[in-house]
C-alpha cells in the first residue's frame, strides 16, 4: 500500500494534537481501549469535549507541562492509504524537530489559530517547509468555530499567508488552504455545514488525492553502496552483489555505469531483489546489483550513469540547521556523513546566520547554537559525490557527528 | 527473469531492509532479538532479503522467560535450523537462580519485568553493539517516539529527552565502548502492516496466531489460558473452553488471548482490519499505570 509521510507545524496551542486526533477518530483508526482512556482521562480532567491531544502527547514529561516536546510518529490508514504523521512541536526553540520530521515527509500541515491569524511561528514554520522542500503543503486554518466560521476572518488569514509566499524561493510547492475545527471536526475528514462559502476538499480528502508523482523530488538516478555480498558458497562462488537503495531516479539492467571515485566504467548484469531478478531497480527500491566487470566496490562508492555524474569535490557550501548544544564554530571538525559515506569535515567559515522567519541574515557570526541555520563553507578529507539539494533532495543533504560525543550535531543543504 | 519487471513497491519493506544492511555495515557485533512472535519472525525474513544470496550475517538471540507458549519454541528451534544461523538462549530462570531478580508473586506475577536483567547480561556477555528488535511505534505512545537507531548506554538505559534526530535516510550508529544502539527496521510497520505483509509472503507462524479451542478463564475483562500453570488462576474464577487466538505471544503470565474464529492467514487480517482493540489492549503489563512502557523502557526493557 501507498504510504505517506505527513509533518505538522503548529503552535503550542493551535490544536495540532487535537487535529490528530481527529483524523485518527474520524478515520475510525482510534481502537476502542484508547478512546476509552482518552474519555477517562478527559473525565478526570473535567472536560465537556474529548481531549484527543492524550492521543499523541506520549511522554510523562509533556503530558504534564501540557505540551509536545519531542517528534513522535502516529499512524493511520484509509482503504487507498498508508498515513505516517510526525507530529513536531512548534514552539521557537524546538526547529531541531521540525527540521527533523519535515526531512522524512511529503506533505506537511501548517496550523494557523483563526483568532490569531498570521503571526511569527507561522514564518517560521513556512521557512521550514522551504527549505526543506516539501512538496505539498497545507495551510489548516483552525479553530474556526471560535470565530463563528467567519469567512471574511478566513480570506484575510489567506491573503496575509499569501504575503508570506511571495518570500519563497521554492516556487513548485503546491499549497492549499482549508478552514477546519479540529475540536468540533469541521472539514478535516466530513465536509462541514457551517462553512457554505467553502468549497474545496477537506484535508483528509486532499491527502487521499495526492499522487506520488506529484509529491516526490525526482533527480537522476545515484545509487550508494550499503554493503557488498560476498556468500562465498558453492552456489555462488563468485557472486559479488552491491547492496543499496535506489535514489532519484530508476536503473535498469545494460544501464552504463560509473562506479565513483574510482571511475571505473561498467555495465548492470543483474538487478536482484532477495531471490528474484528483475528488469528495473525502481526509485527507493533496497536492491542487488552486480555488474558485468569484476570491479572493486566497496560501501560508501557510489554508482551513477555514464554521462551523469554528480559534482565530486572536496570543498562545499551548505546550509545548516544546527541541532546540538556544543556549538558549531569555525576551525572545528566534524564527521560529515553523506547518504552512507563518511568523512572528516572541517568548518572553514560561517558566511552568515539566517533567520527562519525571511527577517533576514545577519553577517560576523561566530558560532552558531542549537536551532540556529546558518550558510556555512565546509572542508573535507575526501572528496564525496553530491548533488544540489534543490536537485536531488537524498544527495543533497548531510548530517554532521560531533566526533567527541558521536551525536547527530546537525543537518545539512548543500547549494 | 520472472516476468515481472520491478520487485513489489512496499516502501516499508525497502526501508526496512536498508536499515538492516545499515546494521551489518555499521556494528561488529549485531544481534537479533527473537521472541518466535510474528514481529520477530518478520524481521528473520527481511534479512533473509537483505543479505541474499549469503546467510543473514548476525545470530538471533531469545531471552527466555520460561514461560513461552511451548508452540514458539518448537517454531523457533525449526526456523533457526532451515536459515543456518546460530541462536543463542538465555534464561530468565537462570538470573533468578543467581539471585539477580527476584519473581514476582501475587496475581499479575509476570516475567516481561525480569527479562531486562537477562537481556542487559547477554548483551554485556557477547558484547554486542547492535540488538535488532521487532519494536512498533504504533504499539504504545512511548514507542512512537523511539529512534531507528536508538542509543542505550552502559546501563541499558533510554535517554528520552536526549535522543539523536534522525534526518532523511541517515543513521548515526558511532558509539562509545560500551554503549549499544537497539534497531528498529520495522519502527514505521503497523499491526495490519505485519500482518499483510506474512500473508503475502507466505510466512509461517506459530499456531498459536490462529483461532482454536481453549481452557480459559476471565479477568478484569480479558481472557486468560487456563491450560498453562504459570498463568496465575484464583479458585473462584471459573474454566471455560473458548474459541481464541493469541494477537502477541509474549510472556503467558501476561499475555491475554482474544476470542476469534479467524483460524487462516486470510482470516486473521480480515479481523485486525476490522478490529476495535489495540493489540497491546490484551497486555496487562500496560495497563500497570498511564506511563508503565516509558518507565520500563528507561530501565533497558525492549
Amino acid at each position: 500500500m501507498e504510504v505517506l509521510k505527513i509533518a505538522t507545524a503548529g503552535s503550542v496551542d493551535d490544536g495540532k494534537s487535537t487535529l490528530i486526533g481527529r483524523l485518527l477518530y474520524d478515520t475510525k483508526s482510534m481502537t476502542d481501549d484508547k478512546l476509552e482512556a482518552i474519555e477517562r482521562t478527559s473525565k478526570q480532567k473535567g472536560y465537556d469535549y474529548l481531549d484527543f491531544s492524550l492521543a499523541t502527547d506520549g511522554l510523562v514529561a509533556e503530558r504534564e507541562q501540557g505540551i509536545t516536546i519531542d517528534v513522535a510518529h502516529i499512524y493511520f490508514s484509509t482503504p487507498s492509504k498508508s498515513y505516517i504523521i510526525a507530529d513536531t512541536p512548534g514552539h521557537v526553540e524546538y526547529t531541531r524537530n521540525m527540521v527533523t520530521g519535515a526531512s522524512t515527509s511529503q506533505a506537511s500541515i501548517i496550523l494557523i489559530d483563526a483568532r490569531k491569524g498570521v503571526i511569527e511561528q507561522t514564518h517560521r514554520h513556512f521557512f521550514i517547509n522551504n527549505l526543506l522542500r516539501i512538496k505539498d503543503v497545507i495551510v489548516a486554518i483552525n479553530k474556526m468555530d471560535l470565530v463563528d466560521f467567519s469567512e471574511e476572518t478566513y480570506n484575510t488569514i489567506k491573503a496575509d499567508f499569501q504575503e508570506l509566499m511571495k518570500k519563497r524561493d521554492y516556487q513548485d510547492q503546491n499549497i492549499t488552504f482549508i478552514p477546519v475545527s479540529a475540536l468540533k471536526g469541521d472539514n478535516v475528514v466530513n465536509r462541514s455545514g457551517n462553512t457554505p462559502w467553502y468549497n474545496g476538499q477537506t484535508l483528509l480528502e486532499h491527502l487521499e488525492e495526492l499522487d506520488q508523482k506529484d509529491i516526490y523530488n525526482t533527480g537522476t538516478p545515484r545509487f550508494p553502496v550499503q554493503y557488498v555480498i560476498r556468500p562465498k558458497t558453492e552456489d555462488f562462488h563468485d557472486f559479488r552483489g552491491f547492496a543499496g537503495k535506489v535514489y532519484g531516479g530508476e536503473l535498469n539492467v545494460g544501464d552504463e555505469v560509473v562506479v565513483l571515485p574510482s571511475m571505473t566504467k561498467s555495465r548492470i548484469k543483474d538487478i536482484y531483489f532477495y531471490n528474484k531478478q528483475y528488469k528495473t531497480a525502481p526509485r527507493r527500491s533496497s536492491v542487488t546489483i552486480t555488474l558485468e566487470d569484476e570491479v572493486n566496490v566497496s560501501r560508501g562508492d557510489m554508482l551513477v550513469k555514464v554521462g551523469d555524474l554528480p559534482t565530486i569535490d572536496k570543498q562545499l557550501t551548505a546550509t545548516v540547521s544546527w541541532m546540538d548544544s556544543a556549538s558549531f564554530t569555525p576551525g572545528g571538525k566534524y564527521v560529515l556523513q553523506h547518504g552512507v559515506n563518511k568523512v572528516l569535515a572541517k568548518v572553514d567559515a560561517i558566511e552568515h546566520k539566517i533567520h527562519p522567519d525571511y527577517s533576514g541574515i545577519e553577517e560576523n557570526v561566530s558560532s552558531l547554537q542549537m536551532n540556529d541555520i546558518a550558510k556555512v563553507r565546509l572542508r573535507l578529507n575526501k572528496p564525496i559525490f553530491y548533488d544540489k539539494f534543490k536537485e536531488h533532495r537524498t544527495n543533497g543533504s548531510f548530517i554532521i557527528i560531533d566526533s567527541r560525543t558521536n551525536n547527530t550535531a546537525g543537518v545539512g543543504f548543500i547549494e | 527473469m520472472n516476468g515481472v519487471d520491478r520487485p513489489s513497491a512496499n516502501a516499508l519493506e525497502h526501508e526496512a531492509i536498508y536499515i538492516m544492511r545499515e546494521v551489518a555495515a555499521q556494528f561488529e557485533k549485531p544481534v537479533l532479538l527473537f521472541s518466535g512472535g510474528k514481529d520477530s519472525i518478520t524481521l528473520v525474513r527481511l534479512a533473509q532479503k537483505a543479505f541474499w544470496p549469503a546467510k543473514i550475517p548476525f545470530p538471533l538471540m531469545h531471552i527466555d522467560t520460561g514461560h513461552n507458549f511451548p508452540e514458539t519454541i518448537e517454531f523457533r528451534d525449526r526456523l533457526v535450523e532451515e536459515l543456518g544461523v546460530e541462536l543463542i538462549v538465555r534464561n530468565v530462570q537462570d538470573s533468578i537462580d543467581e539471585g539477580k531478580v527476584v519473581e514476582e508473586t501475587g496475581k499479575y506475577a509476570s516475567r516481561n519485568m525480569l527479562q531486562t536483567t537477562t537481556l542487559l547480561d547477554a548483551i554485556e556477555e557477547f558484547k554486542f553493539d547492535a540488538c535488532i528488535g521487532g519494536a512498533r511505534r504504533d504499539e504504545e505512545k512511548a514507542r512512537a517516539k523511539e529512534r531507528i537507531f536508538s542509543v542505550r548506554d552502559d546501563f541499558g538505559q533510554w535517554d528520552e529527552k536526549n535522543q539523536r534526530p534522525e534526518l532523511f535516510d541517515m543513521l548515526n550508529g558511532q558509539i562509545e565502548m560500551g554503549q549499544n544502539v537497539r534497531v528498529f527496521p520495522i519502527s514505521n510497520w503497523t499491526e495490519l502492516d505485519v500482518w499483510s505483509y506474512i500473508q503475502k509472503e507466505n510466512i509461517e507462524i506459530p499456531s498459536i496466531y490462529f483461532a482454536h479451542k481453549r481452557k480459559t478463564f476471565l479477568r478484569d475483562g480479558l481472557i486468560w489460558s487456563a491450560e498453562d500453570e504459570v498463568v496465575f488462576r484464583a479458585e473462584d474464577e471459573k474454566v471455560e473452553e473458548r474459541m481464541v487466538r493469541f494477537r502477541t505471544v509474549g510472556d503467558m503470565s501476561c499475555t491475554a488471548a482474544v476470542e476469534s474464529h479467524a483460524d487462516t492467514i486470510d482470516k486473521v487480517v480480515a479481523e485486525i482490519r476490522n478490529s476495535r482493540i489495540s493489540e497491546r489492549g490484551a497486555r496487562i503489563d500496560d495497563k500497570r499505570s498511564e506511563a508503565a512502557m516509558e518507565k520500563r523502557k528507561q530501565q533497558g526493557y525492549f
